[in-house]
């Protein structure tokens, strides 16, 4: 998507990519890490309107240097944020009951999450694919998957994410994570997941 | 994308293994074709028929009597009468004759190919009224070798169509798809799984393909694009389009009965909801409005309405509507959930998916009567399609813990399944009759 990787040698991008893994991987110095945290703290506890004025107004200058490293570095130009297992943002799944579209609780941070670095990566797009598990009929699966997606998509939009960077869209049963025949495999299949294009 | 992977399908020959039912039990016959013939057994309702060997080229002539004495026997209302030993003629014949009356068959073929100019082959055949000793059907085909088993397809439909005052559909196709590995295939065969062609293959899934009522289109939903979009396909040459693009889902087409529109479900106002638009994806627009329901799997009858599912009154359940828009009527009243209606051909009754339980059957509703008959056991019965002569009703079933496809007479009586090795099988339309 961005490609904006002009002349560099490749040695530069070798030695800042492995600066952005040093940076990511140690939690206590990055003043972005805590940036992101701070931001899903301050969504779960504030209401959406006042989400949206924080996120905009005080993130520019942290959270754009973390973005301009992963631009540069990473092959697919996405923030390695995205990946790091200590970052909220590399959760992605949002498990949901059976025949539900309605988001946990549990899930709020996670989604939070995302919602907050949405806002501060304008150019940032995902896609939220909903999934059902395997009982009943293909086509309603898909409708369910959708609700589930949009479901999310809502949870965003009121933290004031703009509605053009989120496409809802829904796998139904098609695509599923453990195909097996057991409770425990329809559970995981009952979830949207969270994919930032390019990925 | 449309390459004819002939190759690739070796291992997907489809064999329809015919159970013989009564009163709707299901039973089980091994994996073996040649059970089918012998064990249908619906009683005095199977007219006995003997299909005698063709005179003529011997190759053609056992290829042109086990097509058709194999569609005749999928029937599952004509039981067919032993061959061996009769005078071999193409004509009506006196003492050919006294061997079907001795053999209690009803009705007798017989016919001959022979080699005509050009590599072709002249194919005669007769339809004999036993008791009456009289012709009551007489046919001359001038085709080409390869055509010879669509030519025996043709024959079995004018017996079938003679017999039982039913046209026949042996020379109708099928399409499906066949899931191996990651590996999704749309595929066209024979109504009796020969000849199966890969129209699409793809490593996302392929779900819903919908005949257009002249057979020469297929609708469907791919995810080739990481998300569900419909494209239409011609069949025979593999050029295709994306019916509409747009943001989120377009699933579940279904064509008008005139070809020219195709009613959808889309998700680009939210939710799920029915539209329609011309079958080249022109003037789409919104048919159903209210973005808080699913409204989905539209099939659009004969009598000019749409039937779809839909969860709008608390569970998901049945309606039908206008094209034009206005009230949608429920149709539906008993179970928790029905699921992808199918009208019949001369509009009388609607097949779908039934839940009982935690099981999925098929279920025929009788419009009139409104009576409602479940056809199928489930577990897992889904994606019902009638044949286009309303008798028979293919559908996606589970056996052994494989996809399969399997058949059912509209009265219950008939079941068959279609397997394959090593690919489970799903998501059957049946095509309309060739023209």
């Amino acid at each position: 998507m961005q490609s904006k990787t002009p002349s560099r040698p490749v040695w530069i991008h070798a030695l800042m990519l492995s600066a952005a893994i040093a940076l990511t991987a140690c939690s206590s110095t990055p003043e972005q890490a805590a940036k992101v945290e701070d931001r899903a703290a301050t969504s779960t506890t504030s209401p959406s309107t006042q989400g949206l004025g924080t996120g905009t107004s005080t993130s520019p200058g942290a959270v754009t240097s973390a973005g301009t490293v992963g631009q540069n570095t990473n092959p697919d130009g996405l923030d390695p944020a995205l990946r790091d297992p200590a970052s909220p943002l590399s959760r992605r799944s949002v498990f949901f009951d059976y025949d539900s579209f309605s988001v946990k609780d549990e899930y709020k941070g996670l989604v939070e999450a995302h919602a907050a670095y949405l806002k501060r990566t304008p150019k940032a797009r995902i896609v939220i694919e909903g999934n059902t598990d395997e009982r009943g009929s293909r086509e309603y699966n898909l409708a369910l998957g959708q609700k589930r997606s949009e479901a999310v998509k809502r949870v965003m939009a009121l933290l004031g994410v703009n509605d053009s960077q989120i496409e809802s869209v829904s796998f139904g049963e098609e695509k599923p994570r453990n195909a097996t025949q057991t409770e425990q495999a329809f559970a995981e299949n009952r979830r949207a997941d969270i994919r930032y294009v390019g990925e | 994308m449309n390459a004819l992977t002939e190759r690739c399908l070796a291992a997907l020959r489809l064999l329809w293994i015919m159970g013989a039912m009564l009163g709707g039990l299901v039973a089980s016959l091994g994996a073996r074709a040649q059970l089918t013939i012998d064990i249908v057994g619906v009683g005095s309702q199977q007219i006995p028929v003997v299909t005698s060997e063709f005179v003529g080229d011997a190759k053609h002539s056992e290829l042109l009597t086990t097509v058709i004495q194999a569609d005749l026997a999928r029937s599952g209302v004509i039981k067919n009468i032993a061959n061996s030993g009769l005078p071999l003629t193409s004509e009506l014949n006196a003492d050919a004759l006294a061997q079907y009356a001795a053999r209690a068959a009803d009705a007798a073929v017989v016919g001959s190919v022979t080699p005509s100019a050009n590599g072709q082959f002249q194919v005669t055949f007769r339809l004999i009224d036993v008791p009456k000793r009289a012709q009551v059907a007489g046919l001359v085909y001038n085709v080409s070798a390869a055509d010879m088993r669509a030519t025996a397809h043709r024959i079995a439909d004018v017996v079938y169509e003679k017999l039982t005052g039913d046209k026949g559909v042996f020379s109708t196709r099928l399409a499906y798809v066949s899931k191996s590995g990651s590996r999704y295939q749309l595929i066209v065969a024979d109504s009796d799984g020969m000849n199966a062609i890969s129209i699409v293959a793809s490593a996302e899934p392929i779900i819903s393909p919908a005949w257009s009522p002249d057979g020469t289109r297929l609708a469907y939903v791919s995810f080739e694009n990481r998300k569900p979009s419909i494209f239409v396909q011609n069949v025979s040459t593999g050029s295709r389009q994306a019916l509409i693009v747009a943001r989120g889902n377009q699933s579940a087409p279904a064509w008008s009965p005139d070809g020219r529109s195709i009613a959808f479900a889309s998700s680009q106002a939210g939710g799920t909801q029915l539209f329609i638009a011309g079958a080249d994806g022109s003037n789409a627009r919104r048919l159903t409005t209210n973005s808080s329901v699913i409204d989905t799997a539209p099939h659009w009858a004969v009598d000019g309405k749409i039937y779809f599912m839909s969860d709008r009154g608390g569970s998901p359940q049945i309606y039908r509507i206008d094209p034009s828009g206005g009230n949608a009527e429920r149709v539906t009243f008993e179970g928790s959930e029905n699921a992808n209606p199918k009208v019949a051909a001369d509009g009388k009754s609607m097949v779908f998916v039934k839940r009982e339980g935690s099981r999925y059957a098929l279920a025929i509703q009788d419009f009139a009567s409104r009576q409602v008959q479940t056809l199928t056991q489930g577990p897992v019965d889904e994606s019902p399609s009638f044949a286009p002569n309303g008798k028979l009703i293919v559908y996606a079933s589970v056996y052994n813990g494989r996809g399969v496809l399997a058949a059912v007479s509209a009265d219950g009586r008939v079941k068959q399944r279609l397997a394959s090795s090593g690919a489970d099988v799903r998501e059957p339309a049946w095509g309309p009759f060739v023209r």
